[in-house]
């Protein structure tokens, strides 16, 4: 009982990070339509740019804050001078522009910071907390209330707020949107720099736990990616239930099977969620416009 | 009729650069490069079948690859079979593979069927660097020799082995690229780029969609595969990268880069992105940022893709 428990909240902490990874790829496509395979590099950004900062002498949340900032710059510069100028073309190509600007990114990140593991200290030390037999880092506990505010706070922007209600509307139907008066480049501008700010808060939570380093990036897109598709692409609860269930499923395939495995249980589940139900497990049904 | 010469224009203009680009070759290298060229454009031609004709994505392509290639490496040790048999049996597992996944796989869309077919790259891969007893895992397996150039040298034709692989590569490229253009304008290919622009559409004219997008994505498949075995036996050595995230990636890549819908678009796409790190490789730290850089701006340019974008180009001038 105590090992299920045990991988239990190992499964949260990194679930929590893959929904924080879900989430930015979820406000991105629904603004844009684009599912952006850049945002494992917000995550490098966010872990990377602070920990040099620290070294430079700032205090650690200034630093987080600083790179929570320039991640966001980056998302801002991703969508003004690359998505926004390629609208209207294909998919395919949406993606490959975005594979470009994450390879771009991180022959960036190697160039200007290092090909080092990183990793600054934990916020409240490193001393392990015991709940019911099994041990949680009072960083991860960080990263599962970092999941958790980010989470409540965008719910409360996207009902309660004039902003958020546009970027709904933006994403619902552009045309519409304009109509009404909405600025949608504004909102598509607003969308990635949120979800790249997102991105970067999930770097720093983690980076004192996995360390960070320039090339993680593709890991966690990759996973973000999933756990996104998992849920239902473009559901913010889906991004939410996606990421948890994958860090879950991991967590407890490392913990009874096999640790070389658990990448694999993780997709076989996928694929029979997305055999049973072709939108995800949130996803609306689509229906096509003849 | 001009669709029919146009296709045969291409598959001159190809066979042409094949047999000429040698006389400028310094060195075997450049026989390298150009097979591996050869190689990738093979498994490019296929994805421009599922991507371009049939508007089907696939991001795990590579995992075909992988089969293809560690059949090559496995069946000679394990079964006794010959390498040529090898690359058979490989091709037909990817094929049986294709068939069994696709059914289900294929009945998702857009970028819900990409992540189904990335989970399916990855267990291949996961496979092939975990099962090490019989894989040899990540640090690789080695391949035996084809021992086709040996049987040319008996009957007189004496080529260098970077020769051989060269001309070996480059037939299968053609034989590749001949079979996607009689297919591009057959009553198949038509049906194929129906169900792309509407499936709804297609099915209402009477194209049996599921039927069709299963025999692109088997067919797809197919090269892939052919192509893992080519580099498997060209290297004599393969490792699970042949089948990873990044090589899907990178085929995807040089697909959309050529141009999706464009079957000499494939070897242009493919030329590209295997030359560029050969390049690049005199920037050294700049290679990353310049590779990404050049993917964003030809995609914004040029949505299309290299070849019908510059096509259009050039028709416009004249």
């Amino acid at each position: 009982m105590t090992e299920l428990l045990q991988y239990v909240l190992s499964g949260l902490t990194v679930g929590a990070v893959y929904a924080l990874v879900a989430l930015g790829f979820t406000i991105i496509y629904n603004a844009s339509n684009v599912v952006n395979f850049a945002q494992g590099e917000f995550v490098m950004l966010g872990g990377m740019i602070t920990f040099f900062a620290w070294q430079a002498g700032l205090p650690l949340p200034l630093a987080a804050a600083l790179a929570i900032l320039a991640a966001a710059a980056v998302g801002v510069a991703l969508n003004k001078l690359a998505v926004e100028r390629a609208r209207g073309a294909p998919v395919v190509s949406l993606i490959i522009i975005t594979i470009g600007a994450s390879i771009f990114l991180r022959g960036g990140a190697q160039l200007v910071f290092d090909k080092q593991l990183h990793r600054f200290p934990a916020f409240s030390g490193d001393e392990p907390l015991v709940i019911g037999g099994a041990t949680i880092l009072p960083q991860g506990l960080w990263v599962v209330a970092g999941a958790a505010t980010v989470f409540a706070l965008l719910y409360l922007f996207f009902t309660r707020t004039l902003t958020g209600k546009a970027i709904l509307a933006t994403a619902n139907n552009r045309v519409a949107a304009r109509l009404v008066g909405i600025n949608t480049d504004y909102m598509m501008t607003l969308s990635f720099a949120l979800s790249a700010a997102i991105g970067a808060l999930a770097g720093v939570l983690m980076t004192p736990i996995t360390l960070t380093s320039y090339d993680l990036g593709v890991a966690y897109a990759l996973k973000g990616f999933a756990a996104a598709m998992l849920g239902g692409m473009g559901v913010p609860a889906g991004a939410l239930v996606g990421g948890l269930m994958l860090g879950l499923i991991e967590a407890i395939t490392a913990g009874y099977v096999s640790s070389v495995y658990k990448d694999a249980v993780a997709f076989i589940v996928i694929l029979a969620v997305l055999f049973a139900m072709p939108q995800g497990l949130f996803g609306r049904k689509s229906t096509d416009r003849v | 009729m001009r669709l029919s010469s146009s296709k045969h224009l291409t598959l001159l203009v190809l066979a042409a650069i094949i047999l000429i680009a040698p006389f400028g070759f310094p060195s075997n290298f450049y026989y390298r490069i150009g097979s591996l060229i050869f190689v990738n454009g093979l498994a490019v031609t296929g994805l421009v079948i599922l991507i371009g004709f049939a508007g089907q994505i696939s991001l795990g392509h590579a995992g075909f690859a992988g089969i293809g290639a560690y059949a090559c490496a496995l069946a000679p040790q394990y079964l006794g079979l010959h390498p040529a048999l090898a690359m058979l049996l490989g091709t037909a597992l990817s094929a049986a593979i294709a068939w069994l996944i696709g059914r289900p796989i294929l009945r998702l869309q857009g970028y819900y069927l990409a992540v189904a077919t990335l989970g399916f790259g990855i267990l291949v891969s996961m496979v092939l660097a975990n099962e090490a007893p019989i894989t040899g895992g990540p640090d690789g397996h080695e391949v035996p020799e084809l021992g086709l150039r040996k049987l040319l040298e008996t009957i007189g034709l004496d080529l260098s082995n970077a020769q051989f692989w060269y001309a070996f590569t480059g037939l299968f490229l053609l034989a590749g690229t001949w079979l996607a253009l009689n297919l591009h304008d057959s009553p198949s290919g038509r049906a194929l780029r129906a169900l792309h622009d509407s499936e709804i559409a297609a099915r209402t004219v009477g194209v049996d969609v599921t039927r069709y997008k299963l025999s692109a994505f088997v067919l797809s498949a197919v090269y892939a595969s052919l192509s893992g075995s080519l580099l498997a036996l060209m290297n004599k050595f393969i490792t699970p990268d042949a089948a990873g995230f990044l090589h899907s990636i990178e085929l995807v890549t040089m697909t959309v880069l050529g141009g999706a819908g464009s079957v000499p678009g494939a070897v242009a796409g493919a030329a590209l992105l295997t030359m560029l790190p050969q390049v690049l490789t005199v920037l050294q730290d700049y290679e990353h940022m310049i590779l990404g850089l050049i993917m964003m701006l030809v995609m914004i340019f040029m949505p299309s893709g290299l070849v019908p974008s510059l096509s259009r180009l050039l028709r416009g001038r004249t």
